[in-house]
């Protein structure tokens, strides 16, 4: 043995610092524990992480009204909502480009259903407006190609807005067609004098790039394009037209030319003569007030309130459902919980302080409902609880209750309680039986023989013992009885549905999946809420699974 | 069998008691013990031989099958547990977690619906009493074994019971620990003239702690005796296997001479006993001597006493002791203690000895 004199850090044998030797050595062991967890880290990732954050971020979003309608918003910008006038022509125009870009594409359907959660009506507005809005576009192409036929073939199209390069790219592609398009790259100085038909191409050449059949050279040009490219020369000043760099400025020069000979198009009469709903603030408001990216409006609307261009204001009675849903979803899962405790406790007691042999075969009654299909247990108490059902029956054959005046008993909030106080059950005494049975007998014992009767012995000693297996499975309960959608649906009726219901029908029925998610991050939120109460005043320490 | 009945005087009695789980064996069986006020009694026992079921039916946790129990005259087994006024330590000591030491203490007195000042005073007594003062407001989980068993006490003798039962109140601990424990305990009981029913399996223990030990076996007490008597006149072999070391040595009853009786061993070699639980010549007996008694300096013993041939097996040096192994008459662990003195023989593996002892210390008991 030597004795090491140096004052430095601590070394291994080697002469390696002992804390590099130390984690050198457990790397192996980490790397594999890792390893271990890694199936489970990243299913948990995927499967409910992701998911999670994935609703979390649906509950906000709101970009598809920016997206599909850039012109239009952009030019709404200028229009004051509260006035009784529609907006102005150039928000006409822009729809105009728009809705066509967007019927192409078949997003105009889903634009109207979106902004339909918020104006019922406007999305049969959007449908029948986008099968006849391209009469705009073939005229306007009809002008273009008189004045040059060039404007027919998708070359002239690229040549003009890509740059050099993409368009020897795309020619490229045409000649053999594997792989993907080249990405469009707009050229430089189009943005600022061919907006509208840049924001148009862009689309049109992302679309080619999509179908992958033609390349966006040798598609024929949408009509759109020429709409748009219509009202960009109208807007042009010549000059900055004839200072692009590397197309044919004659030919811009000649079409802008035979342009603004034409009349001009008067973009409002036309969609008005297409729908008179055009004319009605209430649309444009609606679409205004949600042009933004990003909304608040579908948790407004999972509050019972609904945004308008005045702000925020309360829904019209008839139309309010959420707040009493979510009340009810949480009064009846307290009350669904207490249940729970009250008839789990004893037997959770009994499970603990029985001779084995007897309290297995008392757990195995209590796991048995356990074991079976959520289904079945649910339809048996539809068998009991209806009115011509078993108790019922029983109550007329008893003479307890008049054949005409059967109890109403199933598809109301007693059915709801009944049914789902007994499939939680389980996760009630479960908890508890685990924490009672770490209580020695011996607490009791030592209570009375100090001079406790029973029940101060029991409440003084016994019950505050168990009180991390009340948390554990109240908390288990609640948090289950919240989220419960099966068993309310079933035996629930129209009073004794949860809000997890209507998460249910907003997601497969209506669709409105931005209102589901809303809907779903408040409940999350407020379980969380009440996880953190429940924390602050228990203590979570005090929950106790075994 | 030296159990006393209890008359009017005794302040804790059994009278006939039985008790059965099951309905079938009985756990205890024609149990008769009277305690009288003030004394220290330990129950000892082997697991399983009815003892810890005795101090509960005495606490009231478990009823008598058959027979009764009284206490201070009066029967109590139809008194529920928390009206019998009986203090109690538990094996695992039963102090309760969710409450502070203190509280633990208060508990007995609030039921009793004792004043707060009171109570106070009484629980800063009882803290006093065994030494933990300062140790009030803390938790039983921030205690040590030890303190734990004190507050156990504490909380056991807080509302001045006149009877206190302890159920092995000192398993957990360690060894030093247990003694310390052990004195302060009967230290306690005599000081504060409780009627103490003590149960345990540890013999020393109840050597050094009790007034009277009650040995059970099978559901029976064996012997009722202080501890002296129980150890030096062991009435039954059971009580002699037991309590202490003990050699036994396997033979028959040749004949009794008054308070002598001699012996023909299974090899034919005869020796000198005291007559115990034999009765006639003929009778096959287990004899039994303490290993202390046994004598191989022939100089010490009476003359024309029997003497045994042995051969030295194994000696081992303890300290204060010698503890030698012999083969005795056929029996290789017959063992022989001797105190380490200056002119201690030390006797060597394979020499042939005599060994002899005095007749009193060879008891002739049942086989």
């Amino acid at each position: 043995m030597t004795d090491t004199v140096d004052t430095g850090p601590m070394r291994a044998a080697d002469g390696t610092p002992l804390k590099v030797s130390l984690a050198r050595a457990l790397r192996r062991q980490k790397i594999r524990a890792l390893a271990l967890v890694a199936p489970l880290l990243i299913f948990v990732l995927v499967t409910f992480i992701a998911p999670i954050a994935d609703m979390l971020f649906r509950s906000v979003e709101n970009q598809i009204v920016h997206d599909t309608l850039p012109n239009t918003v952009r030019a709404l910008a200028d229009w004051d909502p509260s006035s009784a006038e529609t907006p102005g022509e150039p928000v006409y125009a822009g729809l105009a480009i728009d809705l066509q870009t967007a019927a192409e594409m078949k997003a105009h359907t889903r634009l109207g259903s979106r902004l339909n959660y918020e104006d019922p009506g406007i999305s049969s507005l959007f449908r029948q407006s986008g099968r006849n809005v391209d009469d705009f576009g073939k005229a306007a192409m009809k002008e273009l190609v008189a004045a040059d036929p060039a404007w027919k073939d998708g070359a002239t199209w690229g040549n003009l807005l890509g740059t050099d390069k993409w368009v020897e790219a795309q020619t490229a592609w045409g000649a053999d067609k594997t792989g993907l398009q080249p990405a469009f790259k707009a050229r430089s100085g189009v943005a600022g004098t061919l907006p509208r038909t840049l924001g148009a191409y862009a689309l049109f050449a992302a679309d080619a790039r999509e179908s992958g059949r033609k390349s966006a050279l040798e598609s024929k040009p949408w009509p759109a394009l020429a709409t748009a490219l219509e009202q960009d020369l109208r807007a042009a000043a010549p000059e900055s037209l004839s200072a692009l760099e590397g197309i044919d400025t004659a030919l811009l020069a000649r079409t802008r030319d035979a342009v603004d000979a034409a009349a001009p198009v008067d973009y409002r009469a036309d969609f008005l003569a297409m729908d008179k709903d055009w004319a009605s603030p209430d649309v444009w408001r609606t679409i205004r007030v949600f042009s933004p990216q990003y909304t608040a409006g579908y948790f407004l609307n999972s509050i019972d309130l609904e945004k308008t261009y005045e702000g925020i204001t309360k829904r019209p009675p008839e139309e309010r459902i959420y707040v009493t849903l979510f009340v009810r979803t949480l009064w009846m899962s307290m009350l669904i919980t207490f249940c729970c405790l009250l008839l789990g406790y004893p037997v959770a007691w009994l499970l603990a302080n029985l001779r084995a042999s007897t309290a297995n075969v008392l757990m195995i009654l209590v796991l048995l409902p356990f074991w079976t299909s959520l289904l079945v247990r649910t339809s048996a108490w539809k068998v009991l609880l209806q009115q011509q059902g078993v108790i019922n029956d029983l109550l007329v054959w008893l003479g307890l209750v008049d054949d005409g005046h059967r109890l109403a008993m199933i598809n109301n909030q007693f059915g709801t309680i009944i049914a789902m106080t007994h499939i939680l059950l389980p996760f009630m005494i479960l908890p508890l039986y685990s924490v009672m049975k770490t209580i020695p007998p011996s607490f009791l014992r030592a209570a009375r023989s100090l001079g406790a009767t029973p029940w101060t012995a029991f409440w003084r000693v016994y019950f505050p013992q168990s009180v991390p297996g009340i948390g554990a499975g109240s908390i288990l309960c609640f948090i289950l009885a919240i989220g419960y959608y099966i068993t309310p649906e079933l035996v629930g009726g129209t009073q004794g549905v949860f809000i997890s219901n209507r998460i249910a029908f907003h997601i497969s029925s209506s669709l409105n999946w931005g209102l589901a998610a809303a809907l779903g991050t408040i409940l999350l939120a407020a379980v969380l809420l009440l996880y953190y109460v429940y924390d602050k005043i228990v203590g979570i320490d005090n929950v106790k699974l075994g | 069998m030296d159990s006393r009945t209890g008359g009017d005087a005794a302040f804790v009695a059994f009278e006939h008691v039985q008790k059965s789980y099951d309905g079938e064996t009985l756990v205890v069986k024609d149990l008769n013990l009277a305690i009288s006020k003030g004394e220290f009694l330990t129950m000892l026992g082997p697991s399983g031989s009815g003892k810890t079921t005795c101090l509960m039916m005495l606490a009231g946790f478990e009823t008598a099958t058959h027979g009764e129990i009284k206490l201070n005259g009066r029967p109590i087994n139809n008194i529920p547990p928390h009206k019998r006024g009986i203090g109690m330590v538990f094996q695992n000591y039963a102090l309760f977690p969710h409450m502070t030491v203190a509280e633990n203490l208060a508990f007995p007195l609030e039921v009793r619906d004792i004043g707060k000042s009171d109570r106070e005073a009484k629980v800063k007594r009882a803290l006093d009493m065994v030494q933990m003062g300062n140790l009030g407001g803390r938790r039983p989980a921030q205690l040590s074994g030890g303190q734990q068993q004190r507050v156990a006490l504490a909380r056991a003798l807080v509302f001045e019971p006149e009877l206190v039962l302890m159920d092995e109140p000192l398993g957990a601990l360690d060894k030093q620990l247990r003694e310390h424990m052990q004195f302060e305990i009967t230290r306690l009981a005599h000081d504060l003239g409780i009627t103490t029913v003590y149960v345990t399996h540890d013999q020393t223990e109840a050597l050094t702690m009790s007034d009277n030990i009650a040995v059970f076996d099978d559901g029976r007490i064996q012997q009722l005796a202080p501890p002296t008597v129980l150890y030096e006149q062991p009435m039954n072999s059971f009580v002699a296997q037991f309590i202490g070391e003990n050699n036994t040595l396997l033979g028959t009853v040749k004949e009794i001479r008054g308070d002598l009786a001699v012996v023909e061993l299974d090899d034919g070699e005869l020796i000198d006993c005291k007559p115990v639980n034999v009765s006639k010549a003929g009778e096959r007996t287990k004899v039994s001597i303490r290993p202390e008694r046994v004598e191989f300096n022939k100089a010490r013993l009476k003359p024309g006493a029997h003497t045994l041939k042995a051969e030295v097996l194994e000696f081992i040096y303890m300290g204060d002791i010698f503890r030698t192994r012999l083969r005795v008459a056929g029996n290789d662990d017959f063992v022989v203690k001797t105190r380490n003195a200056p002119d201690q023989v030390r006797l060597q593996p394979g020499q042939q000895i005599e060994i002899g002892w005095l007749p009193q210390d060879c008891r002739a008991l049942d086989a």
